[in-house]
């Protein structure tokens, strides 16, 4: 789960990093009250949207009068931001930061993660600062420092003075930088942030290290224990159609495609997609409906698959462990039954009683195209999605 | 032989009382798999299914000589189970449950790293279907007749894309040695290299195959160590060639978060690598056949 800046701000303060004076802004009068009370003569209006790279998308304008303020906020609000993170759809801004001007003089980079290879956490640091660090990767992987921290011992002092060196902190700010690395650590540790990532994180002239950024993700599976981390959640920055089947406890992924695909199991589901895209299709999403697939549940999820308007075919593929394939596809008979069904199914069952969920739906007298293979599966289900946008067209003239 | 688990494996199920423990350590049971007992802090002393349970896992050790344990408990307590039953001796763990937070699985790992090697428990999982020997034992959530006994290793992070490729390999009359899912989450307890290494020692298995999917180094570093270190045949299929980069595709792991970490990306490092190359998931079974009938 991502947050938005100004929450992760307000979170790493209570950790010891330091931030510049801002508020949070629903309109132009609140911006530029924001601005007021801030007081000074340069201000950051800052669209808060979950994704990096919100300068070039004109989401971030630095005003010096209270009127360039009100345009900003005015401009930003409401507007939909693509960036190369957010995917063409790009995200709607509905909140603004307003953030007092920083003087700058040096930007670095700082993150830690969790990393995959060595299964502990990474510090990265860089002081070439405000550049994206994938781009610095390949430009300039020497200007990256690494330093990998052990569980059960913590970050360590010398390992945060290392960074700071590294980063040419100066000798005089180097105990408030130790102090904003280890509050990183802690912050990151004890919320189950995945990813904390400060891009700037800036020296000012005056000689203050200020976090003029910052980005945190959280891991879903600790969300349980995460209570306050889980009320940030702002879901107009999550496709709709994931948060509607996660309130209904489905797992779902969103695609751009128009075959709608119910699966048993993430494995399978990647497969069949990737069989769809052979086949000439294209995916509109996958749900995956785990593995005790009740008849109410399948219903909740064929509702769900066809919820997305652009779906103009459907896939059902399941292989059958702990479930059965004919209560499965008595689930399926019985869903269809109470649903108006206007594109075509397509439904592909394999495991256990594979010959009795075959026999129910074949018997069932619904208009349901079976196969017996993923190949046929998903060459039906192209076939199937071609006919009825055909079919569509003709209708339209 | 096959790996990790046979007939004579003492198993105990971690989570046994509840109601998915109670199905799947009957299913295993039905299978013949030699389940010895269960733990449920508590309600030790009391029968289950006929077996004991213990509170803990150092007693069902002690008392029954528990070699191989299954993990049921709820994600909050998973990683408290998996530690204690490497405290205790269990050889082998197989951790089903989803949903265990990364940083507990993080102190996992740290925690077995503790161990010298030989004395360290292996750790399949969390969020898998477990491993199956089949003909021989289960400890896992498959079912177990899509399984014919042969000589072809299976492992991959996914339960139900490894029970197609079983379903494809039996239509066409192959056998399996042992099937290992590693689990689709970020951190987990074996990557396929470590199974990979075992399947080469395996004289019952005579090729290898891999599924894998977007997301993390460990396919890649399969490929490496294969070849660097094998002689059998490891046949790759890496789910995910059309997921868009930055989403999480269902499984907590499988997320592209770098460009290295895309299936076509996967797919040509480990062609470059010499591992052979299942196209699409619809040809597991016919590309393992070509393979067999190659050697």
């Amino acid at each position: 789960m991502d947050i938005h800046e100004y929450q992760a701000k307000e979170i790493l303060s209570g950790y010891g990093v330091k931030i510049a004076e801002g508020g949070l802004a629903y309109s132009p009068e609140d911006a530029v009250q924001r601005a007021r009370d801030i007081g000074g003569h340069v201000w950051a209006v800052k669209a808060q949207i979950h994704s990096g790279a919100r300068g070039k998308a004109g989401g971030i304008k630095i005003c010096t009068t209270h009127d360039e303020v009100s345009d900003a906020a005015e401009h930003m609000l409401g507007r939909r931001l693509v960036t190369h993170q957010t995917g063409s759809a790009g995200k709607v801004c509905g909140r603004l930061y307003v953030e007092a001007g920083t003087d700058i003089a040096k930007e670095l980079y700082f993150c830690l993660l969790v990393d995959r290879s060595s299964e502990r956490v990474v510090m990265v640091g860089s002081a070439q600062g405000g550049m994206e660090i994938e781009d610095l990767a390949e430009n300039n992987p020497e200007a990256i420092i690494k330093i990998y921290i052990e569980p059960a011992v913590g970050l360590l002092d010398f390992q945060a003075r290392e960074m700071a060196f590294a980063l040419g902190i100066d000798s005089e700010v180097m105990s408030h930088a130790v102090k904003t690395i280890k509050g990183c650590y802690r912050a990151l540790r004890e919320l189950d942030c995945s990813m904390l990532e400060i891009n700037p994180l800036v020296i000012t002239t005056g000689g203050e290290l200020i976090a003029l950024d910052a980005k945190m993700s959280f891991d879903d599976n600790a969300l349980f224990r995460q209570t306050k981390i889980s009320e940030l959640r702002d879901k107009t920055q999550e496709d709709p159609r994931e948060m509607a089947a996660a309130d209904r406890g489905l797992s779902y992924v969103g695609l751009d495609g128009d075959i709608g695909c119910m699966i048993n199991g993430a494995g399978l589901a990647m497969a069949t997609m990737d069989m769809i895209k052979l086949a000439g299709g294209e995916p509109a999403n996958f749900l995956d409906v785990g593995g005790g697939a009740s008849a109410e549940r399948t219903e909740k999820a064929f509702r769900l698959v066809l919820a997305d308007k652009n779906v103009k075919a459907m896939l059902v593929n399941i292989f059958a462990g702990i479930n059965r394939c004919d209560w499965i596809a008595e689930g399926v008979v019985q869903a269809v039954r109470k649903i108006d069904m206007t594109v075509p199914l397509i439904v592909r069952l394999s495991g256990t009683n594979v010959e009795e969920g075959r026999r129910i739906i074949a018997e069932s007298g619904l208009p349901i195209i079976t196969a017996d293979t993923l190949a046929e599966a998903a060459e039906k289900a192209v076939q199937a999605r071609n006919e009825q946008v055909a079919k569509e067209a003709a209708q339209e003239n | 032989m096959a790996i990790l688990i046979d007939q004579t494996t003492r198993i105990i199920v971690q989570g046994f009382t509840g109601k998915i423990g109670t199905f799947h350590a009957q299913d295993m049971i039905n299978y013949g798999s030699h389940v010895v007992g269960g733990i449920t802090p508590g309600k030790g002393g009391q029968k289950h299914l006929g077996l004991p349970v213990f509170n803990t896992v150092k007693e069902a050790v002690q008392q029954v000589g528990a070699e191989a344990s299954i993990i049921f408990v709820p994600p909050a307590f998973a990683a408290d189970s998996i530690m204690e039953a490497a405290e205790a001796g269990i050889k082998y763990c197989v951790a089903i449950t989803d949903g265990v937070p990364t940083q507990d699985m993080m102190t996992v790992k740290n925690f077995l790293r503790r161990f010298p090697e030989d004395q360290r428990m292996i750790l399949t999982g969390p969020n898998c279907a477990g491993t199956i020997s089949p003909g021989r034992a289960m400890l896992g959530i498959m079912p177990g007749h899509i399984y014919m006994p042969g000589n072809v290793g299976i492992v991959g992070r996914s339960g139900t894309l490894g029970y197609e490729a079983a379903a494809q390999m039996k239509a066409l009359g192959i056998g399996v040695s042992t099937s290992v899912g590693i689990g689709g989450d970020p951190i987990n307890g074996s990557a396929h290299w470590v199974i990979l290494e075992k399947f080469e020692r395996d004289p019952d298995t005579k090729v290898v195959v891999m599924i894998g999917e977007i997301g993390g180094p460990q396919e890649v570093d399969a490929g490496v160590f294969a070849n660097e270190n094998m002689k059998k045949p490891v046949i790759a299929y890496i789910a995910g060639l059309t997921a868009p980069e930055g989403r999480r595709m269902g499984h907590a792991g499988a997320i592209i978060s770098s460009a290295s970490e895309g299936a076509a990306e996967k797919v040509a490092r480990l062609r470059d690598l010499g591992v052979i190359i299942c196209p699409t998931p619809a040809a597991m079974g016919a590309t393992v056949a070509e393979v067999l009938a190659k050697l």
